[in-house]
This record gives structure tokens, C-alpha cells and sequence, in this order.
């Protein structure tokens, strides 16, 4: 029987390994192509079972879980009485930093999970090894400081303070003030761009390249002031919740959003993503929080209540928080839908400001309005890390190689697309061939606006009459519709033509010639 | 309640002493590595960019004859050892490793025209314009480092007189006899100073002789009336004998399918055909300007090297229609030899400018002992570079190669005529009667027929 388990066991592992489905070969009429083709995709099948059958060497660590025997319910364990079931060295993740004068506190952690850093919102800067749990270096700002985040390693990070954002080092030294992202409110760090995204207080999206301090992108959302700012780690599309209930994903190469949901009947307060991709949680002034499916664009789930702070952990726990109170869900095994896994509640009065889970461990990191506070919360982080993608454990050396290689692995900009699987595939010809009427009008449209609303030069004396300058403003306008119209005569004269070529093709070939063009 | 929550400790994660190898944990769940494709296809990106910036194929020259190299021949029990002969008569045996002359005979009156070396590897074989077949000892393999070039062998084995110039000499893959070309093909034995049989197949000169790697007995030769001729020993006359529009400049055997063989011709374009089938070319080769004066396989048989009369040497793949890949020097003149080493990771060309030259058969690749991570790694960028190389951009740099002025606008000439010429044929099936005028293939186009 347990022979049985294993080997339908494996059928799941595999089908992790196996990244989508295969291509199918039938349509083709290419044998030689066919063949080729059947022969990779054997390849494929060979290396996600191999990759399945070694899961059982390499990956050795369990993962956490939180089980309830009898009527138990798992949401009423509290933290005490998990603190006491488990192993020394787990309690230790749990503690409670009381910090009052400078909260409230936002975190962030390195992809490794070893290193935090936080910032309080009047202006304490601090990084933290949490194996040793000490601090690595704190200091005061002594203005606000309303977000921060880690860049490629624990060496660096950027705060969004009172009006620019800085880039620090570990040791506490400012090295970069961005002048031209503004006042921001949200930032987050796109790791495999190294592209520093920001939204400030006018609602302005800004991409730079922290390579090179190139601005990569600065767009205007058009929506308002947002501090709701998440990146989608699976694609790397960042996306913004406005005070609309609308949320609008973007990409660092184009100035039109990619995608506009109206999420909410009221502010969009928190966005989250999960891992693999599919599935968003929005929160919104509303009181409700709603789960999104991003291949279809549809709520999944739709459950009440409020959120400050949403975060998806690495195994698909849901951490919403508001007030003092922490709802953690889970999605049940015999179900899609989320529900409840656990609660904490903090001591009463406590704003929480930010909870984070921390990568490749059982923990949720908590900011909030009297300091920092970090909770075990059972089966939410990989157990199982990759040396070469982010290790807990790594040495200087290894630290300094990686980094080496992430620099040579850093992705264009361009590469941020909605489905980054579609990276190397053919495009559908038939699709190449013409933009869509409605695509068209989208960009017709998108280019006018973009001629009312650019920037007007300010002309000497007499040149700027509110009249010359509307002449003017129209003159932009019909600039920007011309292209559209010239595309639009091409196409009925390059039809005509054709209606012509038909007509002729059905002559003998000796008269064609003399086919004249107006009978047409 | 149960309850488990990860825990690791610092001992497991981390080496105990410092001389130890640190320790990796792999896991290899996709959802870890966000757009693999997208890094990937920077990876290949960026490899084929270092393919550039390493692509230095040109090693060296070897510089000793005072006339132009004419014919050259390996050295089949000897990788470093390669004979070469030029338009005085010098023959020089070179070490390639050092670059060097190892030994040199007093060679022919005339031009040496052919070089060939017996199986067992001991005998070199010559023949030149001044209408002699000469026998040569091949130094040891083991001494040749020992050897200089006062005592080599000065006299040759057998000096055998024939009544007509040659063109062409090639020795048997197995066995003692050899096969020279001139105004007729002659079977030699060894040790007979006349040839043991000949063939003659029309007046013509034939210029070229090459024996099938597979099947002893049997030769291809192209002769100067634009033929291609197969002959076997064991018949007393030619087997068939296929005639093209342009003159056929030489032929290389396919080691690795002794069927196939490929024919350097005159108008610019190799051709590869199965013997068996000779009514259709299997592939044609296009990419030079000129004509194309030397072939020879690599003994992989996936690729051969050519040498042309427009300065350049282009390797090819066996069933590819374009080169992989072209060499050029500013020095170098009319390539009138090429070779591939017997260990296909060389190509040596002989040219009009006196000089031979050593070339990297993949122009980026790294020399010397290589590391296992190191091939590691050059393994995996090969094979990303295959995965994307269909994408523009990783293909553009792959396909781009820097050639010199004059054989870029005589490409493009050649594009251009062979456009026009091609529009100019469907305007003429156009006003032609329907079925009068087939369209003939490129494959076909250039066989005038094919005798028994």
C-alpha cells in the first residue's frame, strides 16, 4: 500500500516539474520537425521525473504544519501554547521588540530570510541578522520614513523618506539620494531587473536601474495618490491600488497600464501576490478581501473584513492584518477556498502596520505601532532552500559570487510581460498581421491624451494667451491623430489594389498589363 | 495538538572545518526561480555574445615554402604530423604543435600536384607536373621531434616515370595501391613502376582523384570536361560518370557515410551527393564568391572545410545550405588546400601567399585542458544558445560574421544576378504555354546528365 502512496505521490511531484503542458505534436505536419520536437519532449518528462525522484535526497527538511485532533480547531492554539510544543530553537522566533517612540514600523526581508530591516515611521533605521538576533546597525534618520526595502542583498537598501528616497548600506552610510522619484510612498525592489519601483505622493510610478541609476520608467498612474504599491514576484509586473477600488498593473516599458481591475467599491488598502502567480488578494476599504484568479481575471473568494497589510507566504498562506489583529488563512486541502488557519491578537491598541513572512521559515514579522513583533505561524515557509537561489547560510564568498552572477543573469526591462512563459514562443501570425479596431482606438486615444497632457513650453512674452495656447494644445492633438489616419488611408488604397490584382489575375497574362486602374 | 515548525541548525547548513567544501542544499521547484525563461534567454543572449568576444580562430602560420601551396596531405598514423608540397616541388613535413618544419625533401622538378600518404602511415607518396610518382619515407612518429631536417630523408624510396603530367594523387583507405590523375586514372602497386591498371573515360584531363573511405576498391574523380566519375577497382572500366555545367575542382568523401561525397565546383557551390543517386544533388552549399579549388571532411563527418579562389576559407555543415562559418586574413591569398586534423578541432589552409595556416575549427573555442566545472558550464551555454537561437536577436549575433569588403559586395552582386535571373525565368514561364517550361529544381539545375 505504501508502494501505491509513493507512486501517486510522484505523479504529483512530477507534474510540479513539469512546468505546463506539453505541445502538441499532432498538428504538425513537419515530420522531421515532429520528430525533433517528441524527442525534446521526452527530455522534458525524463528531467521532471528525475527532478521528482531526487526530491526524496535533496530535499531532506520537512515542512511545518499545524494539526488539530478531535474538535480542536486549529485557529484557537495560540501562540503560547505553540511556543510550547516546539523546539528551543523555534521559540527563539518569537519575540516582541518594544520600540514606542518611532513607530509605527514597516519590514522588509532579504529573499533569504536571514536578514530584516525595518524603519519606523519617525524615522529609526535598523537591520537585524536573525540568527544571532542582533542588530546589525541602527540609526535615526530623524525625518519620516514611510517605507523601505532590501535591494539585491542585505548590503543595501532603500528608504522612501520625507521627500527622496535614499539608498543606504549596511553600515548605515547614505550612497544614492533619488531625487527624481519624489515623495515616495511605496517602494519595492523588482530582484531579477534590479529595478528599484516607486509610486509617490502624486501617484507617479517611477522604475529606476539601480545598476546604473538609469531611470528605466516614469509614468503617471492617473489615478491619485496610492500607497498601495506590489510587485508580482512570478512576472515582475508591479501593480497599484488606488483610492478608486480600481488596481492597475505596469510594466517599466510602457506608459498605458497593462491592466485595470475595479477591484473594490471603495480604497484599495492592500494588494498581495501569491508565489506561483495565480492567485491575488486585494483588501479594500470596503471590508471585504478578495481572492483573484490572474489567469482569468476573475474573485475566486470573496470573504468580509478590513486589511492594512495582506502577504502571501511561500507555501500559499494568507496573512491579512488590521488593528491589532492577525487573520492568517490557509487554503484547506479538500478545497480551493481560503479559510480560517489561525488568529493572534496583539495587545489591544496596537496599529499594525506591515506583516511579512519570512522566507523559508515557519514566521510572520509583524510592524507595528509599538515596535516589532514576530509570531510562529506552522507550514508557511519553504522548508527546503536552494544554495543557489537564496541561502540562510551564506558566506561571504558566496555572497560576493552570487552577486556576480545575478549581475550577469539581470533581466532587460523589457522582459516584464503579463506571461513570461511567453518569452522564446512564436507569435500567432494571424495575430502579428493587424491590430484590433479597439486596440487601435485604445492607442489613438492613449496617444491624444498623452498630446492634451504633455508638458507646454513656456514662450516668451505674448506666446503663452490662454487662446494660443489651446490653438497650440489642438495643434498636438492633430499631430497625434495623423499617423492613425494615414494607417487607416493605406489600408482602403492597399485595398482597392488588391480588389485590383484579383480582377486582373483572372485575365490571360498577356493582357494584364493593360488592365487600367480606374475600372476599378 | 500537533505541531512542527521548521528549525534548522547552523551545524547542518554550514562546513565543520574550514577546509571542507561548503555544504548545498538543492531545490529545484520552479515557483523558487521566477521567469526562468526570461533568464535563460539573457544567458543565451550573453553567450552568444561571448562567442563573439572569444571567436579568435587564427593560431598561426607556418611559413617555409618559397612558392604557393599546392597540395597537401595528413598524416593518417600521426595527428601533429602534415605534409605539404608547393608549385616549386618542396616538400615539407610540419610538426603543427610547434609550427614547425620537421623534415624536408628535395620533392619534384616541377610543382608537386599531389601528396598522399600510404594507410600504415610510413610512405608518402608525391606526384608532380614533371610526370613523376615519388616514394618518400615518413619519419617515425616517435622521432620526429629528433629528426632535423640536415638528415632527412633526401633520397626518395622509388621514383617511377610516367608518360603524362598529374594532377592528382590519392592512396587507398585500406590496402597498397594508389591512384594517380592526369591525361588518364592510374592504379598503382607499390613496388611496381608501372601502374598496375588504368582507366580512360573520354580525352579529358582529370584533375582530381579521391579513393571512398568505406569501400576500398572504389574512387571519385572530376575532370576538367565538368565530370564527376566513379570508378571501381574491381571492373575493368568506369562505373558512371555524371556531367555538370561547371568543372568540378575537387571531392571529399564522407567518412562517417562513405556513400555520400561532396564535389567543390567551379560556379561558387559545393555539391553533396549519394552516390548511389547521383540524378539529384542531395544538398548545394552556397556561400562563396569564387570558385571553390579545395574540400575536405571533417573526420566526424558532420562538417567539411573549403577553400576558395576568393581568398576565404568557409566551413559548412554536411546538410547545411550555408557556412557555419567563414576565415579570412587580410594575408592571405587564393586558398588552394585545405584540411581538417584528424582530430576535427583544426582546419589548415594552403594558399597562394606561400604561408599554411592553422584555424580553430570552432573559432571560440577554449584551447588547452579544461576543467570539468569549466566544460560544465560551456555545455550549458551551448545548449541554451541552441534552445533560443531561432529568437532575432540571439540568432543575429550567432549569424553575424565581419567579412571583407570585396567578398561582401561580391556577394550581394551574386544575390542581385541571381535574383534577376531568377525573375527573368518566371516572366518567361509566364508567357510561355502552361507546362512548356518546368521549373527545375537548384539541386538539379546544374547536372547536365548522367551516363552508365
Amino acid at each position: 500500500m505504501e508502494i501505491q502512496d509513493i507512486s501517486d505521490d510522484i505523479d504529483v511531484k512530477v507534474k510540479k516539474y513539469q512546468r505546463g503542458e506539453s505541445a502538441d505534436l499532432e498538428a504538425l505536419k513537419d515530420k522531421k520537425l515532429k520528430g525533433q520536437l517528441a524527442n525534446r519532449e521526452d527530455l522534458y518528462k525524463k528531467s521532471a521525473n528525475a527532478a521528482a525522484k531526487a526530491e526524496k535526497w535533496l530535499m531532506q527538511t520537512e515542512g511545518g504544519r499545524l494539526e488539530s485532533e478531535g474538535f480542536e480547531k486549529t485557529w484557537r492554539f495560540s501562540q503560547q501554547s505553540i511556543a510550547q510544543e516546539v523546539d528551543v530553537a523555534s521559540r527563539k522566533n518569537q519575540f516582541d521588540i518594544v520600540l514606542p517612540d518611532l513607530g509605527p514600523y514597516t519590514i522588509d526581508y532579504t529573499s533569504s530570510g536571514r536578514y530584516m530591516v525595518t524603519a519606523g515611521c519617525k524615522g529609526h533605521l535598523a537591520i537585524m541578522d536573525l540568527h544571532t538576533m542582533k542588530p546589525i546597525k541602527d540609526f535615526q534618520v530623524r525625518e519620516t520614513v514611510r517605507d523601505v526595502v532590501f535591494l539585491h542583498n542585505e548590503l543595501f537598501f532603500a528608504a522612501a523618506q520625507k521627500k527622496y528616497t535614499y539608498i543606504y548600506n549596511n553600515a548605515g552610510t547614505e550612497l544614492h539620494c533619488l531625487k527624481e522619484h519624489g515623495a515616495v510612498l511605496k517602494l519595492q525592489f523588482l530582484k531579477n531587473h534590479f529595478l528599484l519601483s516607486s509610486i509617490n505622493k502624486f501617484g507617479h510610478l517611477h522604475y529606476q536601474d539601480i545598476t546604473t541609476g538609469q531611470m528605466v520608467g516614469n509614468y503617471r498612474s492617473g489615478l491619485g495618490r496610492s500607497d498601495v504599491l506590489q510587485v508580482n514576484p512570478y512576472n515582475s509586473v508591479v501593480t497599484s491600488g488606488h483610492s478608486g477600488g480600481t488596481i492597475s498593473m505596469w510594466k517599466p516599458t510602457s506608459a498605458a497600464s497593462l491592466v485595470k481591475m475595479l477591484c473594490h467599491r471603495g480604497p484599495v488598502t492592500a494588494i498581495a501576490f501569491h508565489p506561483n502567480g495565480h492567485l491575488m488578494a486585494t483588501a479594500g476599504m470596503d471590508k471585504k478581501l478578495k481572492i483573484w484568479d490572474l489567469r482569468k481575471y476573475e474573485a475566486l473568494q470573496t470573504l468580509p473584513g478590513h486589511a492594512k497589510s495582506l502577504d502571501f507566504s511561500q507555501k500559499g498562506l494568507l496573512a491579512a492584518s488590521t488593528g491589532s489583529f492577525i487573520q492568517i488563512l490557509a487554503n484547506s486541502s479538500d478545497s480551493q477556498n481560503y479559510d480560517r488557519y489561525m488568529i493572534h491578537t496583539m495587545v489591544k491598541g496596537y496599529q499594525i502596520q506591515k506583516s511579512r513572512f519570512r522566507p523559508y521559515e515557519d514566521v510572520l514579522g509583524i510592524g507595528h505601532s509599538m515596535g516589532l513583533s514576530s509570531i510562529l505561524v506552522p507550514g508557511s515557509g519553504e522548508p527546503n532552500f536552494d544554495s543557489w537561489v537564496a541561502n540562510p547560510f551564506e558566506t561571504l564568498k558566496q555572497r560576493r559570487e552570487k552577486e556576480v552572477r545575478l549581475l550577469l543573469d539581470k533581466l532587460p526591462p523589457e522582459s516584464i510581460i503579463l506571461d513570461p512563459t511567453k518569452i522564446g514562443t512564436l507569435r500567432n501570425p494571424n495575430k502579428i498581421q493587424k491590430a484590433t479596431k479597439e486596440e487601435k482606438e485604445a492607442e489613438k486615444a492613449a496617444a491624444i491624451a498623452a498630446a492634451k497632457s504633455g508638458p507646454q513650453k513656456k514662450k516668451t512674452k505674448g506666446r503663452s494667451k490662454p487662446s494660443k495656447v489651446a490653438k497650440k494644445k489642438q495643434e498636438g492633438v492633430e499631430k497625434a491623430k495623423r499617423p492613425f489616419a494615414e494607417e487607416n488611408k493605406h489600408e482602403v488604397v492597399s485595398k482597392k489594389k488588391q480588389k485590383r490584382i484579383t480582377e486582373a489575375n483572372e485575365l490571360p497574362k498577356a493582357l494584364q498589363p493593360f488592365v487600367s486602374r480606374k475600372s476599378s | 495538538m500537533r505541531v512542527k515548525v521548521i528549525s534548522r541548525s547552523a551545524d547542518e547548513f554550514t562546513r565543520e572545518r574550514s577546509n571542507d567544501l561548503q555544504r548545498v542544499s538543492r531545490n529545484y521547484d520552479p515557483n523558487l526561480r521566477t521567469q526562468e525563461k526570461a533568464v535563460e534567454y539573457v544567458r543565451a543572449l550573453n553567450a552568444a555574445k561571448l562567442d563573439k568576444v572569444f571567436a579568435r580562430p587564427f593560431i598561426g602560420a607556418m611559413d617555409g615554402h618559397i612558392d604557393a601551396i599546392s597540395c597537401m596531405a595528413k598524416n593518417p598514423s600521426h595527428l601533429k604530423g602534415l605534409f605539404s608540397g608547393s608549385m616549386d616541388g618542396d616538400i615539407r613535413l610540419w610538426d603543427i604543435a610547434s609550427r614547425k618544419t620537421v623534415c624536408q625533401y628535395p620533392g619534384h622538378q616541377g610543382a608537386v600536384r599531389g601528396l598522399t600518404v600510404s594507410t600504415d602511415g610510413r610512405v608518402l607518396v608525391s606526384c608532380g607536373s614533371d610526370c613523376t610518382v615519388r616514394l618518400w619515407r615518413v619519419p617515425l612518429a616517435s622521432g620526429i621531434e629528433s629528426i632535423d631536417s640536415s638528415d632527412s630523408a633526401d633520397k626518395s624510396l622509388a621514383s617511377y616515370v610516367w608518360k603524362n603530367a598529374f594532377w592528382a594523387v590519392d592512396h587507398q583507405w585500406e590496402g597498397n595501391h594508389f591512384a594517380t590523375a592526369g591525361a588518364q586514372v592510374d592504379i598503382w602497386d607499390h613496388n611496381r613502376s608501372v601502374p598496375v591498371n588504368s582507366f580512360e573515360w573520354g580525352n579529358d584531363t582529370v584533375i582530381s582523384v579521391r579513393f571512398n573511405p568505406g569501400e576500398p576498391n572504389i574512387l571519385a574523380t572530376s575532370g576538367s570536361d565538368r565530370s564527376i566519375t566513379l570508378y571501381d577497382l574491381r571492373t575493368s572500366s568506369p562505373a558512371r560518370k555524371l556531367i555538370m555545367r561547371t568543372k568540378t575542382n575537387s571531392i571529399a568523401w564522407n567518412p562517417m557515410e562513405p556513400m555520400n561525397f561532396t564535389a567543390a565546383n567551379e560556379n561558387c557551390n559545393c555539391y553533396s551527393f549519394d552516390a548511389r543517386k547521383l540524378e539529384e544533388a542531395k544538398c548545394v552549399h552556397k556561400d562563396h564568391v569564387s570558385a571553390v579549388l579545395d574540400i575536405d571532411y571533417s573526420p566526424t563527418g558532420r562538417e567539411f572545410v573549403t577553400g576558395s579562389y576568393d581568398r576565404t576559407v568557409r566551413i559548412f555543415q554536411y546538410n547545411g545550405g550555408h557556412s557555419r562559418e567563414i576565415y579570412h586574413t587580410k594575408r592571405m591569398q587564393r586558398v588552394f588546400c585545405v584540411k581538417f586534423s584528424c582530430d576535427a578541432s583544426y582546419v589548415i589552409s594552403g594558399s597562394d601567399d606561400t604561408n599554411l595556416r592553422l584555424w580553430k575549427a570552432k573559432a571560440s573555442e577554449q584551447l588547452g585542458v579544461i576543467l570539468p566545472r569549466e566544460r560544465k558550464k560551456h555545455e550549458y551555454m551551448e545548449a541554451v544558445k541552441n534552445r533560443y537561437k531561432h529568437l532575432p536577436e540571439v540568432k543575429r549575433i550567432l549569424r553575424h560574421r565581419h567579412l571583407p569588403k570585396p567578398i561582401y559586395k561580391a556577394g550581394l552582386l551574386r544575390r542581385t544576378m541571381a535574383d534577376a535571373e531568377k525573375r527573368k525565368e518566371d516572366r518567361r514561364r509566364a508567357h510561355s504555354a502552361p507546362g512548356s517550361m518546368m521549373r527545375k529544381s537548384v539541386r538539379k539545375n546544374r547536372i547536365i546528365q548522367e551516363i552508365e
